[in-house]
């Protein structure tokens, strides 16, 4: 390991809207080393990446590259530096091929290579990450999985002869699998006896932080709050108590609390589901009682979103039943199922759940909009809007400067906490969350789950649609298993039940394999 | 309607949707160009206006190939505004198109009015480039192969066109910018770069459209002349799917619609000039009701573009 770092970063400072991402952090990178950059959501660990990229401009400090002094104005002037970038959603255009993809920006405007030429290119990249599967070239980039794309990005910054590879929360899209393979990855390509890099990795994950890290660098609130190099000469243990204190010091206690498996016994039929058929959904039976957590396990992709749409109203059904409260939903839509107490908390926060461009104030009136005391007449009253988001941006502790913060400058956490305010508001009956915790960082998800238990003790009829398995079992009371737009099997929580589950989905699997 | 199929009615009817068509050819490669980008160019009409204008001045006094150059340098000036405004300031594009094409019409009219208000002139007919031994055929020879050079060169442009979008970065570069501008950046390339010389290169080629109506067609300048051609080659970009192949064949077939009043006159049919003047907006209304759905046009068509945008893609 050479002593120079390769870039090295002082008094780095942005802000947004007047929050502070980065407040004056110092960090060097050196060629050779994994260097984890830790924190929880809105640590400030993607602006930095960002400034890395060129995609972002510090409003203070300095960027050195090989000591010398150097601007990153764009990502054209990063990447001609040296600097490759893993974009957490990867930045492809999807109707071009992965060959005219890696291609792209590649040289001046005339001659390109022809895509042989280019898949030769890639195979060498390939070779030197080391890849078993090469990636098919002449692929729409459209097609390809989240993996497939992100080692595009990796092949894309090896062949421009990128020196530092930086990666966006890489892991965050990945299966367990490809993780530990990307993690192997790093490690290669730092230890490459030619070509040291200098790897960069984002994550608030702190075990693979602990993992891969040679070097690890805490953020919190935009500062810079600590750094450990975790070695033979520390202990795991104390190391992670070490960065769990930089990371969070003072924070509540993290431990899962698992639920008690008991039905509790008030329970009055809320929500059933009968025979609904709304395709790819193959007649859904379902019951959910008050205070009860019900919990759809399963591998993404075998109709839970369409069970929540169908819910919600924004899928219609071909044949079925669903009634709240003994009353039949048929043909009400969105807004009706709303005002009768049937809520929805969607998994795409910044598409379905809420809109980006306006402030948290509307969005927490999204499913009312004209609605009294908000709107008088078709008159917008902003006083009684700001006056609810203040109530609500207290009652739901959001970290937001104000009412008027947009919804798209908001960490994942926070914009969770708008989507449940706004569905858990007076006159919810039944809710239906998917995927409540996928992307929060651990602290959020767990006020997250808090949250839908603290729902389900006030009396709601609770679906918790979710793929992590470890939260299906400490919230749910019963837990049913969904296989190709069908409910596989039904499981009691409590002991034994993360097991049980756990065959069943492999076992929808097989047979949904043995059927393809 | 035998009698309409005479050879006489037949080379008329072609060599008009040649004179009608090439402008609406080379406007129509131009759009297809900005639109490649992500550039809305509602402004076409203006830069062909300008071209149209400049090319008959400049040919008035010094010929017309002075001609063909200035045209392309109107319309490229004009292009230079919209690519300051709507690619390096990102203001809207529609709005942009919309202003500069009335202030042109106002421009060029005035301009008009103060030169040649009183003299009218006209400029002598472009020489034509017979080309050997296809001149002859008939029907075809006189209407396709005995045409000014500019005529060829509108049709080459096809080909340069096609070599540019496959063969070349800059081609791709244009795909990215109208697909997915954040990818293009992300990947080191331009996209103010890239968008800007594409709408340029639209300006340019309506330019080069507006100085053949000019100088070969019409052989005037008469204010408003371009008279809707530049919006046609706006709906032939967007219904061209991205091919310069399919701009040929739109252009030549409203060129044929356009030319068809007169070559109706030629065969001696009598019908109402106006319902026959009709008929290219109808035919653009008849195409772009059969093949307008499922149109493929780019994403970040008419999106403005900027690097780190919260609220972008």
């Amino acid at each position: 390991m050479s002593a120079a770092p390769f870039v090295s970063l002082e008094g780095l400072t942005r802000s947004f809207a007047g929050v502070r991402a980065l407040d004056g952090v110092d960090v060097a990178f050196h060629a050779g080393e994994v260097h984890v950059l830790l924190g929880e959501n809105g640590a400030g660990k993607s602006t930095l990446a960002a400034i890395l990229a060129g995609v972002q401009q510090p409003d203070a400090g300095t960027v050195r590259i090989d000591g010398t002094l150097r601007s990153l104005s764009s990502p054209r002037e990063a990447m001609a530096r040296g600097i490759g970038v893993v974009f957490q959603h990867p930045r492809f255009v999807p109707s071009l091929s992965l060959a005219d993809n890696v291609a792209l920006g590649g040289g001046p405007w005339w001659r390109r290579p022809l895509p042989a030429e280019i898949a030769r290119r890639m195979r060498e990249a390939e070779r030197r990450i080391g890849a078993t599967a090469p990636l098919d070239p002449l692929a729409k980039a459209g097609s390809l999985s989240q993996g497939e794309l992100q080692r595009a990005q990796i092949v894309r910054a090896l062949m421009r002869d990128s020196r530092l590879l930086v990666l966006d929360e890489p892991t965050s899209m990945l299966t367990p699998e490809e993780a530990a393979d990307l993690v192997a990855l790093m490690r290669r390509l730092a230890d490459d006896p030619d070509r040291p890099m200098a790897i960069v990795f984002v994550t608030h994950k702190l075990d693979e932080a602990l993992d891969c890290g040679d070097r690890i660098t805490v953020l919190r609130r935009g500062r810079k709050a600590g750094e450990l190099r975790p070695g033979a000469d520390m202990p795991r243990e104390a190391a992670r108590r070490a960065l769990l204190a930089m990371m969070f010091s003072g924070a509540a206690a993290l431990a899962p609390r698992p639920s008690t498996g008991v039905l509790p016994d008030a329970g009055r039929e809320i929500l059933r589901i009968e025979g609904l058929v709304a395709p790819p959904l193959d007649g859904i039976y379902l019951s959910v009682r008050a205070g009860e957590i019900v919990g759809v396990a399963g591998i993404d992709g075998n109709g839970q979103r369409e069970l929540a749409e169908a819910l919600a109203g924004q899928r219609a059904m071909v044949a079925g039943d669903i009634r709240l409260d003994g009353l039949p939903l048929g043909p009400l839509g969105v807004a009706a199922r709303f005002r009768r107490g049937l809520r929805y908390a969607s998994d795409d926060r910044l598409g379905e759940g809420a809109v980006g461009a306006l402030p948290i104030a509307l969005n927490l009136l999204l499913k009312r909009i004209g609605a009294a005391p908000f709107w008088r007449r078709g008159v917008a009253r902003r006083v009684a809007m700001d006056a609810h988001a203040r109530a609500m941006i207290a009652a739901f502790d959001i970290r937001a400067p104000g009412p008027h913060t947009l919804a798209a400058h908001l960490s994942g956490g926070n914009l969770q906490k708008v989507i449940l305010a706004r569905e858990l508001e007076t006159g919810a009956r039944a809710i239906v969350f998917a995927k409540p915790t996928h992307g929060l960082d651990i602290v959020s998800a767990a006020a997250c789950r808090e949250r839908i238990r603290a729902a389900a003790r006030s009396g709601l009829a609770v679906l918790l649609i979710s793929t992590d398995l470890d939260e299906i079992v400490e919230l749910a009371d019963r837990v049913v298993v969904m296989s190709r737009g069908r409910i596989v099997a039904r499981v009691a929580g409590g002991e034994g039940a993360r097991e049980a589950v756990g065959r069943a989905i492999s076992r929808g699997e097989r047979r949904a394999e043995a059927q393809a | 309607m035998t009698d309409l199929l005479t050879p006489a009615f037949a080379t008329a009817l072609l060599a008009g949707a040649i004179t009608a068509g090439v402008p609406l050819l080379l406007a129509g490669l131009g759009e297809q160009m900005s639109q490649k980008a992500g550039v809305l160019n509602i402004g076409l009409e203006g830069m062909m206006l300008a071209g149209a204008y400049a090319a008959f001045v400049a040919a008035h006094g010094a010929g017309p190939w002075a001609g063909f150059a200035a045209g392309m340098l109107a319309g490229m000036a004009v292009a230079a505004v919209m690519a300051v405004m709507s690619v390096r300031f990102g203001l809207n594009q529609i709005v942009t198109g919309i202003a500069l094409l009335l202030g042109v019409e106002g421009v060029t009219a005035i301009l008009h009015h103060l030169k040649f208000a009183t003299t009218y002139p006209r400029l002598s007919p472009v020489a034509s480039w017979p080309l050997p031994g296809l001149a002859e055929l008939p029907v075809a020879g006189p209407a396709l192969f005995d045409r000014p050079a500019i005529v060829y060169g509108a049709i080459a442009l096809v080909a340069a066109m096609a070599w540019i979008y496959r063969r070349t970065y800059f081609g791709l570069a244009l795909q990215a910018a109208g697909e997915r501008p954040s990818a293009l950046d992300a990947a080191g390339g331009d996209v103010v770069r890239t968008r800007a010389a594409a709408v340029l290169a639209a300006g340019a080629c309506a330019g080069l459209g507006g100085a053949f109506m000019s100088v070969v067609a019409a052989g005037i300048f008469v204010p408003f002349m371009t008279n809707g051609a530049g919006f046609i080659a706006i709906v032939l970009a967007m219904l061209a799917r991205g091919r310069p192949l399919m701009v040929l064949c739109g252009a030549l077939l409203f060129g044929a619609c356009l030319s068809a009043a007169t070559a109706l006159q030629v065969a001696g049919v009598d019908a109402p000039v106006d319902i026959v003047q009709m008929l290219p907006f109808a035919a653009v209304l008849l195409v772009l009701a059969l093949f307008g759905q499922g149109g493929a046009l780019p994403a970040a068509l008419g999106e403005a573009w900027r690097r780190g945008d919260p609220l972008g893609k």
